[in-house]
């Protein structure tokens, strides 16, 4: 089909054809950027905590006045292993989706010069280890001896797991086992590399998305840590076991206050720590949804009086001999036109947008691909909101242009 | 002239009704989604005490060691407490307080209330007039009681009817960590948002229930919480640890009003020469990077306001745009579709500047009806973030200036988007029009 008429002829109505194109150019560059968007959050929703979440639970403490921790601690264990369908149970300091307990900014040599990053540190007992059923997929098991007691924050020299995303940010490239990092001057040394483990806020540390797995498992003896216990059961039995948990500790230990907010099963926690995120996408859904109807409608209306304007030259055409498919086709064309005017524009736009939103929020480069991927949604709403106003110029007959008006 | 435009703009409007309808749905759908996302904005970045949130300042000073020092980086957010007590003693500003966040667990001797914790601040005993906080009964307390590490403390409402049933509770005991302390003032609602004086948690939260002097929290070794940095790990010797006076750490948040803001340079002054004294006596090993930030630069600085906020703004005035295009072309559409009617007008005397006016009172029209449409979509979009649970909801509401705005982008907008069809309109020649009928 020849394009030269349909230009010539939308030559004569620029102001419209410069204001669709431009809506679609506009459209085109806020759904690429809106996209990306959702499917950024998306991918950190899908995150792999590293851990069988769904036979996971928690009880905490939220404070315990003047408590000894080995005594609390035992007869916390002690009670949480005499439910039935326990299967492992320890103390711990911080699990994935739950409360922070440790960031530490660590660095690469012991006079502090060369920073690493800002992992989280988990400080696990032995019991929590085998609770969360964390193994190295590298590196060795922890020995008995690295549980060591720790005073305040951590013990001053350890044998720790780093995850695989952590050792690729501190070393990259090389071998993390055996290297040693320090904050300010506690010293670790790398016994292990797990290949996945989430921070308890996964993607919202300072390291954004990138930081969401930089964690590191320091073994701990039982002692030095107090109020938040971790227990593995039977993904079935998980919510009776969590209620049966709580009554537990609660019953054991009456003077220690106990923590409804962070007493319960990891999927929960998880669901909790997601939903803003959840919200973001439904609320950046429903843009993407009024865009393209907006848009489709933009079309329609245009498509519609251009068509009511130009009945005449279409009753000539149809006389001279001009088919239903051709005048059906010449306005599929005309749009096709339009469309890919306006997205080679919206491209643009769409890339500089992007950068303006890296700028401003920290976000990573457009991926090249979301681009043709707009391109094509767009061709593709275009073609089927021109659909009805052109199907409608077809059936105009050929005889009104034997009429006057 | 205005009502007979307008009567016309309805008579239009009631020809056209799919395109009309089609005109006030995309305008309505761009003001809700950008006076959703705009109120939020404008609640989140609100002056949280606008009387004198130019006078109120909060110093940073670089008290940490050269390791990892690097050229031109910021200073630390918060104070140690070697440094704010000597601030707080030097009271170089017209009022200041040192503060920090804790728990307390309270022990009410009311049967059939467990003990429970709330969230506390130590602080000194300006915080209560600097920050203006009102009072239900009683008051603050004063230097005096700071000094003698007396036992008092000043509760929230909320804590106040929880313990005390809502009674005066001034003079009465409450048992807080074992210790009985003196209720000396019952705070009225108060809810800076966002609560300005710490911003290491909860942000938007609300504030402390109850406020014990800071001698005293150290006296009675109350829990603190928030964000500490600690530079060194030398603190093992300290009974006190790493809330210990001479800890090298900083976790303490320090506020001080000054008697205008022009007063601000001379403080700074102070606080460098307060710094370079400190690198004299061998404390600080830093060159002097001091800041005084008010409480906006301060708020704007910590980026306060979500990111997410800040990108559903951003994009839903790209889609406010988009809508507007889309009018743009409606109404060209629909103006030209009356082309011989125009002519008609043009004939019988009309000039092009009352089509034009006639033609921008139909797209103003168009604007009003999808501001009131799209009023009511904001109201259910923040109906909608109410409903969600993210600190902040209590807050999000329209206020009258919010109100006002939506009205006039609503019909700003909807005369911008008129102007070029109404100019295409107003070209119209009525000799063509009246030749083709």
């Amino acid at each position: 089909m020849d394009v030269k008429p349909i230009l010539s002829a939308l030559a004569r109505h620029r102001i419209a054809a410069v204001l669709i194109s431009l809506e679609i150019a506009l459209a085109c560059a806020v759904l690429c950027n809106a996209f990306f968007l959702v499917s950024n959050r998306l991918d950190m929703m899908r995150i792999d905590s590293g851990i069988d979440e769904a036979s996971l639970a928690t009880v905490s403490l939220s404070g315990c006045d003047g408590c000894e921790a080995a005594d609390v601690n035992g007869r916390v264990l002690a009670a949480l292993r005499t439910i039935p369908g326990v299967r492992a149970a320890g103390v711990a300091n911080a699990v994935p989706f739950g409360q922070r307990a440790g960031d530490a900014g660590v660095t690469l040599d012991a006079e502090g010069q060369r920073f690493g990053g800002v992992p989280h540190f988990y400080a696990f007992a032995p019991g929590a280890i085998e609770a969360l059923g964390l193994r190295p997929a590298r590196g060795r098991a922890f020995a008995p001896g690295d549980f060591q007691h720790a005073e305040n924050f951590l013990p001053k020299d350890s044998q720790v797991w780093i995850t695989q995303a952590l050792a690729d940010h501190l070393w990259p490239g090389e071998e993390a086992i055996g290297r040693e990092f320090w904050v300010s001057d506690y010293h670790f040394r790398v016994a292990g590399v797990l290949a996945h483990f989430a921070r308890p806020n996964p993607g919202r540390s300072q390291n954004g998305a990138a930081g969401a797995e930089w964690s590191v498992v320091v073994p701990v003896s039982a002692d030095s840590l107090l109020g938040t216990y971790v227990l593995r059961a039977d993904p079935v039995d998980l919510p009776r076991v969590a209620k049966a948990a709580r009554e537990a500790v609660i019953r054991t230990v009456p003077e220690a206050v106990f923590d409804e907010r962070w007493s319960r099963p990891l999927p929960e926690l998880r669901q909790d720590f997601f939903r803003q995120d959840r919200s973001m996408a439904w609320l950046l859904g429903g843009v993407i949804a009024s865009m393209l109807l907006v848009t489709a409608l933009g079309i329609v209306g245009l498509a519609s009086f251009w068509v009511a304007q130009r009945t005449k030259q279409i009753g000539i055409r149809r006389a001279l001999g001009a088919t239903r498919g051709d005048i059906l086709r010449y306005y599929q064309v005309e749009n096709f036109l339009l469309a890919t005017a306006g997205i080679a524009l919206g491209m643009l736009l769409a890339y500089g947008g992007n950068l303006l939103l890296m700028k401003q929020f920290e976000l990573a480069r457009l991926p090249l691909g979301y681009l043709p991927a707009g391109a094509v949604l767009l061709w593709i709403l275009g073609q089927c909101a021109v659909l009805g106003p052109a199907l409608r110029a077809a059936a105009i007959p050929p005889v009104v242009a034997t009429r006057s008006a | 002239m205005f009502a007979y435009y307008f009567d016309l703009a309805l008579r239009s409007f009631r020809r056209n009704r799919v395109l009309t309808a089609l005109m006030v749905l995309a305008i309505a759908l761009g003001i809700g989604a950008s006076m959703t996302t705009l109120t939020i904005f404008h609640v989140l970045s609100g002056d949280p005490i606008p009387q004198k949130s130019d006078r109120l300042f909060t110093p940073q000073l670089d008290p940490a060691t050269m390791r990892g020092y690097t050229a031109g980086e910021e200073p630390e957010d918060q104070m140690t407490r070697y440094d704010a007590e000597a601030l707080l003693k030097q009271k170089h500003g017209l009022r200041q307080a040192m503060m920090t966040g804790g728990s307390v667990a309270v022990e009410p001797q009311k049967s059939g209330l467990d003990p429970f914790y709330v969230d506390a601040r130590y602080t000194s005993a300006d915080f209560f007039a600097m920050f203006e906080t009102p009072f239900l009964y009683g008051g603050g307390w004063t230097a005096t009681e700071d000094q003698r590490r007396d036992r008092v403390v000043v509760i929230a409402k909320e804590l106040n009817d929880k313990v005390f049933g809502g009674a005066n509770s001034v003079g009465k005991t409450i048992r807080m960590n074992g210790a009985e302390m003196r209720v000396v003032g019952v705070l009225d609602k108060w809810r800076p948002a966002p609560k300005f004086y710490d911003v290491n948690s909860n942000r938007f939260g609300e504030p402390e229930l109850a406020y014990i002097p800071f001698s005293t929290s150290r006296d009675l070794k109350l829990d603190r919480n928030g964000s500490m940095n600690c530079w060194d790990s030398s603190t093992s010797d300290d009974p006190e640890g790493e809330t210990g006076v001479n800890a090298p750490c900083t976790w303490i948040q320090y506020w001080v009003e000054l008697e205008s803001p022009a007063k601000a340079d001379e403080y700074l002054q102070y606080l460098r020469n307060y710094s370079d004294q400190q690198r004299a006596n061998g404390r600080y090993e830093r060159p002097t990077n001091v800041r005084l930030r008010n409480v906006m630069a301060w708020l704007d600085y910590q980026k306060v306001v979500p990111s997410d906020v800040r990108m559903q703004v951003w994009l839903a005035f790209g889609f406010l745009l988009v809508c507007l295009l889309n009018t743009v072309g409606l109404l060209l559409a629909k103006f030209l579709r009356r082309s011989s009617e125009i002519g008609v007008r043009r004939a019988l005397g009309a000039s092009r500047r009352a089509i034009f006016a006639q033609c921008l009172v139909e797209a103003g029209t168009v604007g009003l009806a999808g501001g009131l449409l799209g009023l009511g979509l904001a109201w259910l979009g923040l109906w909608g973030v109410r409903q969600q649970p993210t600190g902040f909801s209590d807050l999000i509401h329209l206020d009258v200036p919010m109100l006002a705005t939506t009205f006039v982008i609503a019909i700003v907008a909807s005369v911008l988007a008129g102007l070029v069809p109404a100019w295409q309109a107003c070209q119209v020649t009525p000799a063509m029009q009246l030749k083709s009928q």
